[in-house]
């Protein structure tokens, strides 16, 4: 009655064992590596880079927004600054993050395969990050791009003096990056599990992905071909998106949101799908409905297809577009919620044990529901057309997108740090942090909400000033949530030279990655496992559990 | 277990590589059908609003050469067709020269094309570039004896060269792929049990294929005589 | 800390519904956040781990449960989709009659016009208790009409019109945003809207300077832009054109409003009258928002009296021909509430009768 064939690796003795990290020191053998963890490495080290500038604009932002008036920068530069901030968050950060980190550091292995289905093409991923990274940054240096994320037409085509093509020719080159990830996830899926991992033995972290990475293939190549034709209004000027040459600008909205709706689900279903990791290892329970989860994450990719114009309620669409995107909103809330309540769920009687990892997962939960429950607001008609562009969209998608999918991010980190470096980091700080980030957090956001219900439009670097309250607290909260992002950077690194070694499974999780080494070795396993139970079976660890092997 | 050299590190066997590899062809042209559907639903759009000016669009582009075009990319993906049918039995020659069939009739479509597009510009048809409402065969006219082009047909004549240029881009990639695997196929590369980049570059052909088979009727046939 | 708002003044009649429906999606979110919240400090609590060798049995999957929470959020959510889309679809159903302010807006300011003619930057002066049609047109880049107090919200997209009703209820002086990002001076576009009673606005009417009447400008620019060489003569008549319906080339009818009207001299050959030859030119790009907006009211203002086949929508009768064009002394006010300025000189009839209208 084994649980699994795979062979046990006792942890490392004092002689040092060959690892994915230790077998070669070059530099060509991590700048041409086909291995996916090393990848996964490269890809940390540059979103970490991008999260820095990101974040950069956003405390420039919420300096300038202390005073009712321009203070720091004039408004031509706060509005490069918002649009700065928004492109390398989304593009550069947020859509990586846990994919291109934890998913090719963790899928080869959760499945039990050496590598995933294309190596090289993964290196090719990371290379056209790179490059689409150099040409925004590039245009960021000289001089910035001043038209929002949304690259709203005729502005962005007709009428801004910015670098929009340099920018554009970055974000579509990143798109491909992204494709080719969502690509690659995919076909692993279905063709690199090993033998006995069904599909309804798999992680639920796996099925996270492989929804985002659906989405993330068939909504991306819709993006490129937009900004293309936004790169080709601006120099030839022929009259797509400008109505007064005959466009349409709210062809682009359509064709836009297309994508960027889906895309903000590629922003949370990986964060969705570390959760499910964290909530079951640190309550050493199974999920409470597995198969709910699994296909809540497949209903909210299809259903994030459909939902688009809502973004729309007051553009111009006719009111029974309204109707019909505003009930299929309300539809694509629910198997979030579902997943929300398996979570809450499977906590019920387990064995829970608050490490930093489940601080993260718990604080998740919470900031999402309210993050979640504040899009249903958005979604419901009546009230879309008050708080549409106001400061209530920035606290709900932020509460999302950093209470939310950052929080999950920070979780995974940490939570497989060990499996990654073979190192443990100083727990103490690390709950340390996890708190301070969940309190700078929610003083940042939270006062956004009041600001948007009492009217302050989105993209203001002057407002009135009874609105300087609300903006002064959050101003103040985002000052002690750069400082818990500041911690994790510092301990983390410390830990390496620092930190105890960690063992194998530090944390008594199921998963097969907990099965080899930490860190791995180069192939990941020394013999292919061979499945034979359900996944996250923490029962199995107890004697008096154990009654009839339950086949799945 | 050695495997043959031609199954990768990561795959067990080749039936995981072939899977593998075909799954990833069609879920590439999946990306191109989303890519090039931004192009058709906008000129869908926009059709229905300028319809005057998108048939006289229609109407002054090169119907025969057009449908010449049809025909030989047609023709291409029959030998294609074929040479993934001799890779399957071995014939490596046979590969080899059906493949250069392909490329061939590939590169006469290519021929066509950038005849055609020369024409355009002569017709001073070529928005952002030397777009007229007035042919050039009419300026010396007095204007009540000129018939102007419409103002909305600068956006037809926009859609149709990119459309038809990303479309090409596309075959010359195609193009770039088949040259590789005529000179891997002399090398005794593929074998009955190994022909899976034959079998997938054939897919890829055949959608470009595919995609032109849709822009042609909307592009040259939506006209009045 | 004295004025720190925490709501938005309730100043229209549409203001306490959507602050209902809010307070509303309030509670259920704050339920729920609650119960999520109360449920995972209490299981962390009752459930904390014991001993490292602590690990729980395997708990049987109960299906009604997530039934249960899948049905009950989703009909709540259901209660509020037909809430919130009852008020939007009255929101976007405009009301039959009120007093009608055209606005333009522009980088990076608000042009106000009043149908007498009086025009106001950055600023709206308007009766409460008064239906409120507000016609909105972009100049340039897309922007957003948004007054909290009013919980009112519309995108002003360049090329087309949009119409957007409100009704005050409350007077006082409120914020104006534009809030849809539209370039450098976005955060500049701000605006104060003015609501008073009736008499205070007639007042402010009556010593507001009218500019020049926008019909009467929309004339000069009919005669200046050639209009009149076509239209009369082998172009449709133009007489009583507002409000009726028009019968186009292919088989449809339309009614000939403001966006009609506009697409009509920016897009011609979309929709071309029935008989007559698709040979009108474009001026799109060729004049700008304000001169349009003058020469639809001049087109507004054109009646004629004319034999109307059944079914159409009868203008108002047109003062003689030859009578003096009149206008309302400052001070004088009709009784009714007026959409355009009183009638010009109609413009006189072709040789041939029109042949639009089946």
């Amino acid at each position: 009655m084994n649980m699994t064939t795979a062979a046990y690796i006792p942890a490392p003795t004092r002689r040092k064992q060959l690892n994915f990290l230790n077998h070669d020191y070059r530099i060509r053998s991590w700048l041409l590596t086909k291995d996916h963890k090393r990848i996964a490495l490269l890809y940390m080290v540059s979103i970490t880079f991008f999260f820095a500038i990101g974040g950069a604009a956003a405390t420039l932002i919420r300096l300038e927004l202390v005073y009712p008036t321009n203070w720091i920068v004039k408004s031509e530069t706060y509005n490069k600054l918002f649009t700065m901030h928004g492109v390398i968050m989304v593009w550069f950060f947020l859509i990586p993050s846990i994919p291109a980190v934890l998913g090719n550091f963790l899928m080869p292995l959760m499945l039990g395969a050496r590598d995933v289905a294309f190596p090289k093409l993964n290196l090719t991923s990371w290379y056209l990050f790179i490059i689409g990274g150099a040409f925004t940054l590039f245009a960021l240096l000289w001089g910035g791009v001043d038209t929002g994320w949304t690259f709203y037409t005729p502005l962005s085509s007709s009428f801004s003096n910015t670098h929009v093509v340099l920018v554009v020719i970055g974000i579509f080159i990143v798109g491909f990056s992204t494709i080719l990830t969502g690509l690659n996830f995919i076909v692993t899926t279905h063709t690199m599990r090993c033998p006995g991992m069904t599909w309804f033995r798999m992680p639920l972290f796996v099925w996270g992905m492989y929804a985002t990475s659906v989405i993330q293939v068939l909504a991306t190549p819709v993006l490129a071909m937009t900004l293309a034709l936004v790169g080709i209004e601006r120099i030839w000027r022929i009259g797509i998106f400008d109505p007064a040459i005959g466009g349409d600008p709210l062809l682009f909205q359509h064709l836009f949101w297309f994508y960027s709706h889906p895309a903000v689900y590629i922003m949370i279903l990986p964060g969705m799908a570390v959760e499910s990791e964290l909530i079951t290892c640190f309550s050493r329970k199974e999920p409470f409905g597995y198969v709910f989860i699994a296909f809540s994450s497949v209903a909210i990719a299809i259903l994030g297809f459909l939902v688009w114009a809502h973004h729309m309620f007051v553009a111009g669409i006719s009111v029974y577009s309204g109707l019909v995107f505003s009930m299929l909103s309300m539809v694509v809330a629910v198997p979030s919620a579902i997943k929300v309540f398996n979570w809450t769920a499977t906590l019920y009687r387990g064995s829970i044990s608050l490490e930093t990892p489940m601080l993260y997962a718990l604080g998740f939960i919470g900031l999402f529901t309210i993050g979640g429950l504040t899009g249903v607001m958005l979604a419901t008609l009546g009230l879309d057309v008050h708080v549409h562009d106001t400061y209530f969209v920035i606290a709900h998608f932020h509460y999302i997108m950093v209470g939310g999918m950052v929080m999950a991010y920070l979780g995974g980190v940490h939570f497989w740090w060990p499996k990654i470096t073979g190192k443990m980091y100083d727990e103490w700080w690390g709950r340390l942090s996890a708190i301070i980030i969940f309190i700078g957090f929610n003083l940042t956001f939270f006062p956004q909400f009041i600001l948007g219900y009492i009217g302050m439009p989105r993209r203001y670097p002057v407002y009135p000033p009874e609105f300087q309250f609300w903006n002064d607290l959050s101003s103040a909260g985002a000052s002690i949530l750069a400082i818990g992002y500041a911690l994790p950077l510092i301990y983390l690194l410390l830990s390496l030279r620092y930190g105890k070694d960690a063992g194998n499974n530090p944390h008594r999780a199921t998963g097969l990655e907990w099965t080899t080494t930490s860190p791995p070795p180069e192939h990941n396993f020394h013999t292919i496992p061979v499945i034979t139970h359900e996944p996250y079976a923490y029962y199995l660890q107890l004697k008096e559990n154990r009654e009839e092997e339950p086949s799945v | 277990m050695s495997k043959p050299a031609y199954v990768e590190q990561q795959y067990e066997d080749i039936g995981q590589q072939t899977h593998s590899a075909t799954l990833g062809m069609w879920l590439f042209l999946a990306t191109e059908v989303l890519f090039f559907g931004v192009l058709f639903v906008s000129y869908t759009v926009y059709r229905t609003r300028w319809p005057d000016a998108f048939r006289q669009g229609s109407e002054d582009l090169e119907l025969w050469i057009g449908g010449i075009n049809t025909a030989v990319l047609l023709t291409s993906s029959l030998f294609m067709a074929l040479a993934v049918r001799d890779a399957k039995r071995g014939h490596n020659g046979g590969v080899a020269a059906y493949l250069g069939l392909t490329i061939l009739f590939g590169v006469i479509f290519l021929g066509f094309k950038a005849t055609e597009y020369t024409l355009e510009a002569h017709e001073h048809l070529v928005p952002g570039i030397n777009f007229s409402t007035i042919p050039p065969d009419e300026t010396s006219k007095p204007p009540s004896q000129q018939h102007p082009r419409p103002e909305q047909e600068r956006l037809f004549m926009l859609f149709y060269f990119i459309m038809t240029a990303f479309h090409a881009t596309h075959m010359l990639v195609g193009i770039g792929v088949m040259i590789v695997l005529i000179i891997l196929t002399r090398r005794g590369h593929f074998s009955p049990a190994y022909h899976n980049p034959v079998e997938i570059a054939g897919l890829y052909w055949h959608f470009v294929d595919i995609v032109w088979v849709f822009l042609y009727p909307i592009l040259y046939l939506l006209r009045q005589g | 800390m004295t004025g720190v708002p925490f709501f938005p003044p309730e100043a229209s009649t549409f203001a306490p519904q959507v602050d209902a429906l809010f307070f509303f999606e309030l509670c259920v979110a704050a339920f729920f956040t609650f119960l999520i919240f109360t449920c995972i400090v209490y299981f962390c609590i009752r459930y904390r781990r014991r001993s490292d060798d602590e690990f729980p049995p395997k708990m049987p999957s109960h299906y009604g449960l997530e039934a249960a929470w899948t049905v009950v959020p989703f009909l709540l959510m259901l209660v509020m989709y037909f809430w919130g889309a009852q008020l939007y679809v009255d929101m976007k159903r405009p009301a039959e009659r009120g007093l009608e302010i055209h606005v333009i807006g522009k980088q990076w300011m608000w042009k106000i016009e009043h149908p007498e003619g009086v025009r106001e930057i950055d600023e709206m002066h308007v009766p409460v208790g008064v239906p409120i049609k507000l016609v909105l047109a972009s100049q340039d880049v897309i922007h957003d009409f948004f007054i909290p107090a009013f919980r009112m919200k519309q995108d002003l997209v360049p090329g087309g019109y949009v119409t957007e009703w409100f009704q005050a209820t409350q007077t006082g002086t409120y914020y104006l945003f534009c809030s849809q990002y539209c370039g450098a001076g976005h955060s500049s576009m701000v605006g104060k809207i003015y609501v008073m009673s009736e008499p205070d606005y007639q007042a402010w009417l009556a010593g507001a300077v009218p500019a020049e009447n926008p019909a009467a400008a929309g004339k000069q620019l009919f005669t200046s832009l050639g209009c009149d060489q076509c239209h009369g003569q082998r172009a449709p008549n133009l007489a009583g054109l507002y409000g009726s319906k028009v019968s186009l080339q292919d088989g449809s009818t339309i009614i000939a409003d403001e966006q009609y009207l506009r697409d009509s001299i920016t897009n011609p050959s979309s929709q071309i009258v029935a008989a007559y030859p698709a040979v009108m030119p474009s001026y799109l790009g060729q004049i700008s928002e304000e001169q349009l907006y003058e020469l639809i009211q001049f087109i507004k203002s054109l009646t004629a009296v004319r034999n109307l086949p059944a079914g159409e929508v009868s203008q108002p009768p047109a003062p003689a021909l030859g009578a003096p064009a009149t206008r309302p002394a400052p001070g004088e006010q009709p009784g009714s509430v007026p959409n355009f300025p009183p009638a010009e000189t109609p413009y006189p009839p072709p040789p041939s009768p029109p042949t639009e209208g089946r």
